[in-house]
């Protein structure tokens, strides 16, 4: 097997005395979609942003591509990364945010040139290039300068797809893209969700659309409490739950 | 029944043309104001003991105008070592590090506990405990050595009291700026890979910018008024070279109104140009810029009796749009 994209082996994270992971063991392989899924507190975003450092872990191993997540092995030891590494990897991780966290001060084409400019130095024009390119392949072509406040919810949260897709991620990580969306937005963003996976990007997914985990998940976990109570095909385990806090979980949102 | 209330697209209605409502009583407010004001104008500016002549001759008088580019220089080099230093205690001040967040709480403590005069002061009289000052570099023979009273030259030691003081306070404006902007934008620009230096500089800084901007105006008006306590270190600037003036001739209020009007011309100054850079930093915060004084002006003359703009035109909910409304 290809070494997995994510690979998470007992992580467990504490906030002071709250442990909100408790052992969770999933890997991801390249060009799978992962779908998470679970009660409000389980745990789901602390995960996601363990897998770009954005918590550190207490114990366990997590890597992602084959390399630890926030430090470096050696021999039997393992040393802490400088911050300089850190950002490093997590410019080849892309997270989009249930609340898009556009930067305001900047219109969409100057959210999506700033990473690749600026942390990654490549050129303006090439950079330029690709973020109009990507903007229209979201279906904003015409939204290219300007703020975010001009723009829906929606629209916002294509330009944040865009704008992380600017920096050629090999993972794509999602925590709700959706939740802070009206109905009749949801669609417009999970459609250009479905067009990344089906280009085979590596997608880990926290979501509540039970219909996108379905359709478009490889496979599906349900989180609850810190650790991971089912996990499989999304289909199987949508239509056929196989733990009572699964089935009764999935009864409240269907 | 058969006329529907809400006509449909096609079909608009009639616009209202009602006859406006009178206001009575907001006339008479306004006349018996503008009488009082003219009557306390007037009893200043025809007081027997008051030369007009001697103000209009001092206006423009060459001292008087070096102690205006004093002023503004020594306010210009005040403000800018208050910001410099304040934007780095501010982030000191919110750093995990305790030791650097503490060093940084006592010296705002320190400056902002004692008044400005008395800190003027001291950095003047510097010399009367430190005759002697020398930089020089640790293990090595590499020094400097001069006389307190050479180096703290007046000037130098209206800026340091002048500035180290701003510092203290712009401390706390920058830091109430930085703690405004959201967290996730910081987790934002992070998860892009940029580092912590640059999250700063690049993300919660410019935002800060609209939270910082406002109070820094303030300060920076307060600072020119302030600067005039500088006279004890003997500076040349606007209030000292004119009581030195009406120390000579004895016109001591005609040379007051000298300093006044020249300080007023500064602080209308620094107003207007507070104005623009808050358009400027309000960018994207708004849908709409707020008008400039000039279109406001206009729509006074022109459009006096559209109802004012609301929503959209009031971008900063906070201070900003506040003493604007106060001074333009
Ligand atoms: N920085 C933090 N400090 C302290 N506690 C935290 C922190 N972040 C999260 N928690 C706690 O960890 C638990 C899990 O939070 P998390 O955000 O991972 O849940 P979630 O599964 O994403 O829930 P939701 O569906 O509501 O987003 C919650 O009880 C939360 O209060
Ligand atoms: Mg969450």
């Amino acid at each position: 097997m290809a070494t997995p994209m994510v690979l998470a082996e007992g992580v467990h994270k504490s906030f002071g005395r709250l442990e909100v992971l408790r052992g969770i063991n999933l890997a991801v392989a390249p060009r799978e979609v992962l779908c998470i899924v679970g009660p409000s507190g389980s745990g789901k975003s602390t995960f996601l942003r363990c897998i770009n450092h954005l918590e550190k872990i207490d114990a366990g191993r997590l890597s992602v591509d084959g390399e630890l997540v926030g430090y470096r092995q050696h021999g039997d030891k393992i040393y802490e990364l400088p911050d300089r590494e850190v950002c490093r990897k997590r410019a080849e991780i892309g997270m989009v945010f249930q609340r898009f966290n556009l930067f305001p001060h900047m219109t969409s084409l100057q959210n999506i040139m700033e990473a690749p400019m600026r942390v990654k130095g490549e050129p303006q024009k090439e950079v330029e290039q690709r973020g109009r390119a990507l903007l229209a392949r979201v279906g904003l072509a015409d939204k290219v300068d300007v703020y975010p406040n001009q723009l829906s919810g929606g629209q916002q949260q294509r330009v944040a797809i865009a704008r992380a897709l600017a920096m050629q991620p090999k993972l794509m990580l999602f925590d709700e893209p959706t939740s802070a969306l009206d109905p009749e937005l949801v669609g417009d963003v999970l459609d250009v969700m479905r067009g990344l996976a089906q280009d085979g990007m590596t997608m880990v997914v926290v979501t509540h659309e039970m219909g996108f985990a379905r359709e478009v998940g490889d496979s599906l976990v349900f989180m609850d409490g810190g650790v991971i109570v089912e996990s499989g095909n999304p289909r199987d385990v949508l239509a056929n739950p196989q733990h009572e806090r699964t089935r009764s979980f999935l009864s409240k949102v269907l | 029944m058969s006329e529907p209330i809400v006509s449909s697209a096609r079909s608009r209605p009639e616009a209202i043309q009602a006859i406006p409502l009178r206001h009575p009583w907001r006339w008479i407010a306004a006349v018996l104001v503008l009488a009082l004001a003219a009557a306390a104008l007037y009893t200043f500016a025809a007081a027997p003991g008051l030369d007009w002549r001697v103000v209009g001759q001092y206006l423009f008088f060459p001292q008087v105008l070096h102690g205006v580019l004093v002023t503004l220089e020594l306010t210009a080099i005040a403000m800018a070592i208050g910001v410099a230093l304040g934007a780095l205690l501010a982030v000191m001040r919110l750093s995990p590090n305790p030791v650097v967040s503490t060093v940084s709480w006592f010296y705002i403590w320190f400056f902002r506990g004692t008044p400005v005069l008395v800190q003027l002061f001291f950095w003047y009289n510097l010399a009367l405990i430190l005759p002697h000052l020398s930089i020089g570099i640790p293990f090595t023979h590499i020094e400097w050595i001069g006389t307190t009273n050479q180096i703290i030259s007046p000037f130098l030691a209206a800026i340091l009291g002048l500035g180290l003081n701003e510092a203290a306070y712009m401390s706390e404006v920058v830091r109430a700026g930085i703690i405004s902007v959201e967290q996730g934008q910081t987790e934002a620009a992070q998860a892009l890979g940029m580092t912590r230096m640059r999250v700063m500089r690049r993300i919660v800084l410019p935002q800060a910018m609209r939270v910082i901007l406002p109070p820094t105006g303030n300060e920076t008006i307060s600072m020119l008024k302030t600067s005039s306590l500088a006279y004890i270190t003997t500076v040349n600037e606007l209030f000292y070279v004119t009581t030195q003036i009406s120390n000579a001739n004895f016109s001591i209020v005609e040379l007051l109104i000298v300093a006044s009007i020249w300080y007023l011309a500064m602080t209308s100054l620094l107003t207007f140009g507070q104005y623009y850079l808050e358009r400027y930093f309000a960018r994207g915060a708004s849908r709409q810029l707020p008008p400039t004084p000039l279109q406001r002006f206009r729509r006074l003359l022109f459009h006096f009796h559209d109802p004012p703009p609301v929503g959209p035109f009031e971008p900063l909910a906070t201070s900003a749009s506040h003493h604007d409304d106060r001074v333009m």
